[in-house]
């Protein structure tokens, strides 16, 4: 399949929610007007600048942004290459890059008048994220979670409790990210009347996509400016990690059209990408599923296949179909990193710079480590450091433990 | 299915429309069960396509996909089932509906030649709403395979037409907003349903979700041109399996019991309207 090359890499979806063949609007039909209002209610709130002020304002004084881009002085010596540094959005409230979408969703939500919120969550993030501002905003909150999932970020699952929020755990196929998505739509289709979905990545049907996408923008927008001031530059070189891809999305998307800036995107490989995975755009092809066309792990009947990660929030068998473009189109290069090496870099970061980042993120710094060393010194390497790892620590811990152990 | 319809005008009935799952609880007694469906009163078979994420789905029918697709059903495989069921009925029209994935990879076109070859009648794509119509809606129009759309409660006036513009065979209209096997619809609601979209179109309108007793399936069926029974067949299948979820000499019987008990419904819905 070909791509040709556009005059932007930045102008999409179409009107109809397609990024080349990805994305759309496949839903059942007792969500198409509800998919159609939220698309005019967005276009409408993107026009206001009452509503982009009223963000702004949250985005200051509740979640903390800018988030600071910070020089990793000590993994650029231990690296030996290009210069490191961390987009912090671990220091966001709530401590992840999910928040910036979660409030730009509920803002939105108020505005069309909907008292109920559901999301689906992975890692975790996103629930906590949604459950914070529903607490702020006194909306009721339900959090769809793989019951494996519950097991594995118990922290997140007390912290969303106490924020007021029901999680429910999902009993349905893996019993992870793809199936609390599925509940998800399975509330919605049967709350259409008061409920709003929050959806947490750059997935989904159409506009949710392109919506999620502008509202992480943000992560992207303050590192151009932020490294003007520190560099007096462009970057030359962006990673993040992706599951559904919302972070990376936030750091690329300001510098698709800078061609001098090389963007990464890391999914996860699992075990490997032979075995067990999570790493859709490596070892995936083109398929429906959630609303959008995207690439897809899957067997050669078109059933979805069960995805794998050490970490709850990439153990999705998708990628948001903005993605999926991107890598057709060549212009973001998609690599992948295994379980172990996710581990290796948890670990490296925690010491070398006194930040224990999420296991998500830590996929994108094992990609740094083979990165940067072949990168000339002068070369500017931004990583997103997407979230931080407290809700990993108790689950690391024990992998630790047990690897100590049998060794 | 044209012919179908016209036929139970005639006889001034409304059309009994089973749903089962291609496959459950395996391939051969599938077949068994979807041979028995016209003898015990369906008029029109609808064979789910099995899916590992069937989102508008409630848990008895993703239960049934997962359990066919454990038992090696593949979208092949249903083809093939509806291939066999035409040697020995020519008459009954047969809808398959599921979700759009497998049919993408399968390929729209090969698809299309297939079913039409094997004697599908129909389409039901859960996931392909009239804004995604170019993927297979048009392909199968072409191809001379109806393509039949769900309208819903939330398909207000204004979007009718739109959903309505590309629909043939008949209407499917979706009594509730929610997941298949969530509560009844009341009836008189329905029937005011019914009239909303029959002003807007000549085409029958079936009624389905929360269809679970001869009552229900009488009282809706007053108000519609058919009425469509799906997850109390597949919860009377479960309910006849072993502990390991296999085949019983009682699971063809017990969904071919049920259907004859609805069917009377169903007819009965004639005699009341009379």
């Amino acid at each position: 399949m070909t791509t040709a090359r556009p005059n932007s890499y930045r102008s999409g979806p179409d009107e109809r929610g397609h990024f080349g063949i990805f994305g759309g609007r496949f839903v059942a039909e007792t969500l198409m007007p509800l998919i159609l209002d939220l698309e005019k209610a967005y276009a409408d709130a993107k026009a206001d600048p009452a509503f982009q002020a009223e963000m702004n304002s949250y985005r200051t004084h509740y979640v903390g942004r800018p988030s600071p881009l910070y020089y990793a002085e000590r993994l650029t010596q231990h690296l030996g290459g290009a210069k490191i540094y961390f987009k912090r959005d671990e220091l966001n409230h709530t401590g992840s890059h999910k928040v910036n979408n979660v409030l730009g969703q509920i803002m939105l939500a108020r505005r069309m008048g909907k008292r109920r919120i559901i999301a689906e969550t992975g890692a975790g993030q996103h629930g906590v994220a949604t459950a914070t501002l529903c607490a702020r905003f006194g909306l009721d909150c339900v959090v769809y979670m793989g019951a494996v999932d519950v097991e594995r970020q118990q922290p997140n699952v007390l912290r969303m409790e106490m924020l007021g929020a029901k999680v429910v755990p999902v009993q349905s196929g893996a019993r992870t990210l793809k199936d609390a998505m599925n509940e998800a739509l399975r509330d919605w289709v049967t709350n259409v009347h008061d409920t709003f979905y929050c959806i947490g990545t750059v997935a989904g049907p159409h506009p949710y996509p392109m919506m999620v996408r502008d509202f992480q923008s943000v992560i992207g927008d303050e590192t151009r400016v932020q490294m003007q001031e520190a560099e007096g530059r462009l970057p030359d070189s962006l990673v993040a990690c992706i599951g559904g891809g919302s972070n990376a999305m936030g750091l690329f998307h300001p510098f698709l059209d800078d061609p001098s800036v090389e963007i990464f995107g890391v999914e996860a490989a699992g075990h490997g990408l032979t075995q067990l995975h999570a790493a859709s755009i490596a070892g995936g092809r083109p398929g429906v599923l959630h609303g959008n066309r995207t690439y897809l792990l899957m067997d050669e009947d078109g059933q979805i296949a069960e995805a794998h990660s050490i970490s709850a929030g990439l153990d999705y068998p998708g990628i948001g179909p903005e993605h999926s473009w991107l890598f057709e189109a060549k212009r973001v290069t998609y690599l992948s990193a295994t379980d172990d090496e996710a581990l290796a870099a948890f670990q490296l970061l925690s010491r070398l710079e006194g930040i224990i980042p999420a296991l998500e993120p830590a996929h994108a710094i094992a990609k740094v480590m083979e990165l940067a060393p072949k990168k000339p010194k002068e070369h500017l390497m931004v990583v997103n450091l997407c979230g931080r790892g407290d809700k990993d620590v108790p689950q690391v811990g024990e992998i630790l433990r047990k690897r100590a152990k049998e060794s | 299915m044209d012919a179908r319809f016209a036929q139970l005008k005639k006889e001034g009935r409304s059309a009994f429309v089973t749903f089962v799952m291609g496959g459950d609880p395996d391939p051969e007694t599938s077949l068994a069960i979807v041979k028995a469906l016209p003898q015990a009163g369906a008029d029109i078979i609808e064979i789910g396509m099995p899916f590992t994420d069937p989102m508008a789905d409630g848990p008895s029918i993703q239960a049934a996909g997962l359990r066919a697709l454990k038992a090696g059903m593949t979208l092949k495989k249903t083809l093939q089932l509806v291939r066999s069921f035409r040697e020995g009925d020519a008459a009954t029209p047969i809808v398959l509906m599921g979700y759009y994935n497998p049919i993408y990879i399968y390929g729209v076109d090969k698809f299309l030649d297939d079913a039409k070859a094997a004697g599908v009648d129909g389409l039901i794509i859960v996931d392909l709403p009239p804004e995604e119509d170019t993927e297979l809606c048009i392909p199968a129009l072409k191809a001379g395979l109806n393509f039949i759309r769900l309208a819903t409660p939330t398909t207000d006036d204004k979007r009718l037409p739109a959903v309505l513009a590309n629909t043939s065979g008949f209407v499917y209209y979706v009594s509730i907003t929610g997941i298949t096997g969530a509560a009844a619809a009341d009836s008189s609601a329905v029937g005011a349903a019914v009239a909303r979209i029959k002003r807007h179109t000549a085409l029958p309108v079936c009624v389905g979700f929360g269809i679970r007793t001869p009552e229900t399936a009488r009282a809706i069926a007053a108000n519609a041109d058919g009425a469509v029974v799906g997850t109390a067949l597949v919860d009377a299948l479960r309910a006849s399996l072993d502990a390991e979820g296999r085949a019983t000499p009682k699971t063809v019987s017990a969904v071919a019991d049920l259907v004859a008990a609805l069917a009377q419904g169903v007819r009965g819905a004639q005699q009341a309207a009379e």
